[in-house]
């Protein structure tokens, strides 16, 4: 590549950690940072133990459990699952073994490993970063090259610190204009789900740009980010700007004093050259974006909250009406209903989608001086310590309790059924977290996504609503 | 990993698009330590009742398909979370190569590193392959590696394309964790540059 050649945010940090190109294209691709959990990582070490490998660079990675645990109390006695025990005690041992930094359950800034990465300054810009775990992408909000990667690769990294990777191609999501009230960042990439489908990204590396884009903070990027995967794509990313900067700032492993102003320096010449080439490029009004909730079991299948469920019968794709049957009959729907008289069971506000504080501010806002409908089970799952404590700090917490919701400890809850909190075979939820499939939260359960203010007012009313007719009550 | 050069068995149709891994191995099987194991819980949630009874309609729960090394599916196979424990459960149940219009990246690169081949061909033939798998046992497909072609059993030949250097490792059954510890002399080199310009980014410490 011609170093005039206009390039891309994603060429960029690409090019910056090519450790040795190989001749058919493919990289040994160095990786910055590598986070870790319970679920993906066990037969990585075991597979390191069995090769007689130890792990290149311990100081390069960071430990922490978050999908299995439970969320309340309990978690501090002896974890009652012995499959659960057994992959937590296995973490343990292995971190102890290998050397690896790891933020134990105790300590108030576990949370879950998307949460805390970018909290703790522990995800930069430039950086690539990998995880066992496909919405890794959502650190790409910082401006890095964020994906997820399987367990294979997971021993990879532990023993090389590289991956062999092939460039992605470039893709960018542009979107316009301004977020009308009542709209957040999870309806800006639920509407981009719907339009370009849940394998509109596949192959590619999404960058998200636009005023829409922009004007979002740190939070509501890293929403975006997160669900990039359910677009199908390698990872997503937003370029750096002072508002990357600005959050970057004083975090515990960010560069401090001069080493923070070189980093800054750095962090300014990424963004996208003018004239960069992209392989793929989609544009969305953001003036024209109304909430959204899915109502299928793809995150494809979403509409505004305005909409009706659809009618098979109406589709005259012989295998589409067959699927959107399919999806019908498991969210126990009718064709026509209006999404708004669909009861709700279980409120789920949680899941490295939408865990952050301004996630919880959002759901306590609709929250305060209203009452969660009675034959509700409200959740609100911080996803960190942290994050629990700045919003006990602020009394959230307190809201969400007068109101009738659950306040929770840190964790993955019931993003995906492997812990403690999962849906009843037949429930319904409105949840903030990412995948609709069939059985994600539970066996059985229906899941529709949702964002947290949308969540907390279906809280309330007990079936889904518009919350643009549902916004916070002055002066309670 | 065990090579993969061809292979000639049952296929088992699915006629379904957006095959997700929650839908191929259930979150609640995440919990085990090990590679193994998983063939049982393969499909759990279309494959058993709540009882744990077999549901009948479910291909998989079928003569011949009970025995499938294949599987015909339609587009975005694979999509959803990075657990590894996908192919696992498919390999450990037998199947060892997926058919489909295309694949779900991470999927696509998990089957590789446990010697499952995700072969990507266009929907129209997956339909035609479809149909032959529909037939059972007396309509075996092959798949031939090394000629990368996909033979139908009227004996048809289909072409299909993949990546050289992943083919090599496959046909060989090679780990590329050997193979990249061999570039260890760059990877030092690339450290100790990358140190002095970032040192920020060693030493961390909770």
């Amino acid at each position: 590549m011609s170093a005039t050649k206009p390039r891309t945010l994603f060429d960029k940090i690409w090019d910056a950690h090519v450790v040795e190109a190989l001749p058919d294209g493919t990289a040994v691709l160095y990786i910055d940072k590598h986070l870790t959990h319970e679920v993906t990582s066990p037969q990585a070490f075991e597979g390191l133990r069995l090769a007689g490998r130890k792990v290149r660079r311990p100081d390069a990675t960071i430990a922490v459990v978050d999908h299995n645990i439970a969320t309340d109390a309990s978690r501090y006695g002896t974890i009652e699952d012995p499959e659960s025990r057994t992959q937590v005690e296995t973490l343990e041992a292995n971190v102890k073994a290998f050397g690896i930094p790891y933020i134990p359950l105790t300590d108030k800034r576990q949370g879950i490993v998307h949460v805390i990465g970018p909290e703790l300054g522990l995800s930069l810009p430039g950086m690539t970063i990998v995880c066992g775990d496909s919405h890794t992408s959502t650190h790409g909000a910082m401006g890095a090259l964020a994906f997820g990667i399987g367990t294979s690769e997971v021993e990879h990294v532990l023993a090389t610190q590289t991956l062999l990777q092939k460039p992605a191609k470039n893709m960018r999501v542009r979107v316009d204009g301004k977020l009308p009230a009542g709209c957040t960042a999870k309806d800006i990439v639920l509407a981009i789900i719907g339009k370009i489908g849940t394998a509109g990204g596949t192959g590619h590396v999404i960058e998200f740009a636009g005023e829409a884009i922009r004007a979002l903070d740190m939070a509501g990027r890293m929403t975006v980010c997160n669900m990039s995967i359910e677009a199908g794509a390698r990872a997503g990313m937003v370029a750096p700007d002072q508002t990357t900067f600005d959050y970057v700032k004083g975090r515990p492993f960010a560069p401090k004093g001069e080493a923070y102003d070189r980093a800054v320096a750095w962090w300014k010449t990424l963004p996208s050259d003018e004239g960069a080439v992209f392989d793929k490029e989609v544009t969305l009004d953001a003036a024209t974006i109304v909430p959204q909730m899915t109502w299928g079991t793809s995150p494809e299948d979403v509409l505004p909250v305005t909409g009706s469920v659809p009618n098979p019968a109406d589709i005259a794709d012989e295998a589409r009406r067959a699927q959107v049957q399919r999806m019908v009959d498991y969210m126990g729907l009718t064709p026509g209903q209006k999404l708004t008289d669909l009861k709700v069971d279980v409120v789920f506000v949680g899941s490295c989608t939408n865990s952050r504080i301004e996630d919880i501010r959002a759901a306590a806002a609709i929250a305060k001086g209203r009452k969660v409908a009675s034959h509700v089970r409200a959740l609100v799952v911080p996803g960190s310590g942290l994050v629990k404590e700045a919003a006990e700090a602020e009394g959230l917490d307190k809201i969400l309790l007068e109101a009738g919701f659950e306040w929770r400890e840190a964790g993955c809850s019931m993003c995906l059924g492997m812990n403690p909190d999962k849906l009843k075979p037949g429930q319904r939820s409105a949840s903030t977290s990412n995948r609709n499939f069939e059985g994600r939260q539970g066996m059985g359960g229906r899941t529709h996504l949702v964002s947290p203010a949308m969540a907390a007012a279906a809280a309330i009313a007990g079936h889904f609503v518009d919350v643009r007719d549902y916004q916070p009550k002055e002066g309670v | 990993m065990r090579a993969f050069t061809t292979l000639t068995g049952i296929a088992a149709p699915m006629p379904l698009a957006n095959v997700d891994t929650d839908k191929i191995i259930p979150g609640r099987f995440l919990k085990t330590i090990q590679r193994t194991g998983l063939g049982k819980h393969l499909f759990a949630n279309m494959r058993y009742e709540d009882d744990g009874s077999e549901k009948p309609d479910f291909v998989l729960n079928q003569e011949p398909y009970r025995q499938a090394e294949i599987l015909v599916a339609y587009e975005n196979f694979g999509c959803g979370s990075s657990r590894e424990h996908a192919p696992w459960a498919l390999l450990d149940f037998g199947i060892r190569c997926v058919i489909a219009p295309d694949f779900a990246d991470i999927f696509h690169n998990n089957s590789f590193k446990n010697g499952v081949l995700p072969v990507k061909l266009p929907r129209e033939i997956c339909e035609q392959l479809m149909e032959d798998a529909r037939l059972g046992a007396n309509s075996r497909i092959t798949i031939d590696l090394e000629r990368q072609v996909v033979v139908r059993p009227n004996g048809e030949e289909i072409p299909f394309t993949i990546d050289p250097f992943r083919r090599h490792l496959l046909l060989n059954g090679l780990d590329d964790i050997g193979q990249t510890m061999q570039h260890a002399p760059a990877i030092d080199g690339f450290e100790a540059k990358q140190r002095a310009a970032q040192p920020w980014l060693y030493d961390a410490k909770v």
